[in-house]
């Protein structure tokens, strides 16, 4: 699973360490382990989405399988943000505020059409057309809503990015790096459109090729 | 040698108290000084945590009129906690009884005319 070598122990002599009954392993496993599996959400629902996601934290799905049962209704307590709906420009300001409230390490799922693109109010003028253009997406799923096997699926998509995260490198933690921003700024609702109407250090515009 | 102090006991359990209290206050202070990610900024330390940007002050001034409404309001409570039991046991009182309760009440009601004709209910 990891790309990064094992630091101070031999893959080989870890596994034939394992079969003698000696469990080895590194510090940052257990701490991503820990993180992982205590992931607590935000409770923030914005649109039909929301519906799916409160279906997946019921008995059926059971999202608490995953440890992430206990939905924060403070941003100041929740680790993972489920944007679960459609953004209107109006909310979108909202949400990157609650996004700079919470704790770090902070991670963000946009859920279903709208979160990730706009989806069907893709034309509108009035639906902000991904959440990635102003925090940074960890997991995008698509749908009209989503099922709850799909929210599970990211869940376990985040849960695997998490545990393949590293204490230094590129793949670290955004706390652990001291170049990431700690707040991402806050567009105002502005005459025409959101001002700005996108943050250029998380999302970049597609790059358009002409062919003559 | 000193005599057995009963104030000694009620020391010991103070300072047992404020160990409880201060100590968990204390542990979470240190582990956020040794711990805690240095992320902070302008929108993670505000106060207000709902999405929205707080406006004005909170320190803000009640009319001192809304202290008489109460109080009006709460005589009138407190007179049904009166009249309950009255009510209840109704049928078997004696005349004296109930005029003591009407006396009663009118005393109130007087005092609602009176608060009525001083203007207290108009909220200007």
């Amino acid at each position: 699973m990891n790309p990064e070598p094992q630091a101070g122990i031999d893959e080989g002599l870890r596994s034939e360490l394992s079969k003698q009954g000696i469990f080895t392993t590194k510090l940052a496993d257990i701490y991503n382990w820990g993180r992982k599996n205590s992931v607590w959400p935000l409770q923030f629902g914005l649109a039909c989405c929301a519906i799916e996601m409160i279906a997946t934290t019921m008995a059926r799905y059971d999202l608490a399988r995953f440890g992430a049962e206990v939905f924060r209704p403070s941003p100041r307590q929740a680790d993972l943000m489920i944007v679960a709906g459609t953004v209107t420009k109006k909310m979108a300001p909202q949400v990157v505020r609650l996004y700079n409230q919470m704790p770090e390490p902070k991670y963000v799922i946009a859920m279903g059409a709208c979160a990730i693109s706009g989806g069907p109010f893709k034309q509108g003028y009035n639906v902000l057309k991904g959440i990635d253009r102003f925090i940074p997406v960890d997991v995008h799923i698509p749908g009209c809503p989503p099922r709850p096997e799909a929210l599970i699926h990211a869940f376990m998509t985040l849960q695997q990015k998490i545990s393949d995260q590293t204490f230094a490198g590129p793949n670290r933690p955004r706390h652990l790096d001291p170049a990431a921003p700690s707040e991402f700024p806050v567009p105002q609702f502005g005459e025409h459109d959101l001002v700005p109407p996108n943050n250029r250090n998380v999302w970049q515009p597609p790059a358009r090729a002409r062919h003559e | 040698m000193t005599a057995y102090n009963p104030y000694l006991l009620i020391v010991v359990f103070l300072a047992a108290a404020a160990g409880f209290a201060v100590a968990p206050l204390l542990t979470a202070w240190i582990w956020a000084k040794l711990f805690s990610p240095k992320k902070s900024g302008p929108e993670k330390n505000a106060i207000y945590e709902c999405g929205l940007q707080s406006k004005g002050d909170a320190w803000v001034r009640f009319k001192s009129e809304y202290y008489l409404y109460g109080i009006i309001f709460l005589i009138f409570d407190v007179e049904t906690i009166f009249l309950l039991p009255f009510a209840v046991a109704f049928t078997g009182l004696p005349v004296g009884a109930f005029i003591a309760m009407i006396v009663f009440l009118l005393l109130l009601v007087e005092g609602l005319v009176w608060a009525w004709r001083k203007g207290i209910l108009n909220w200007a």
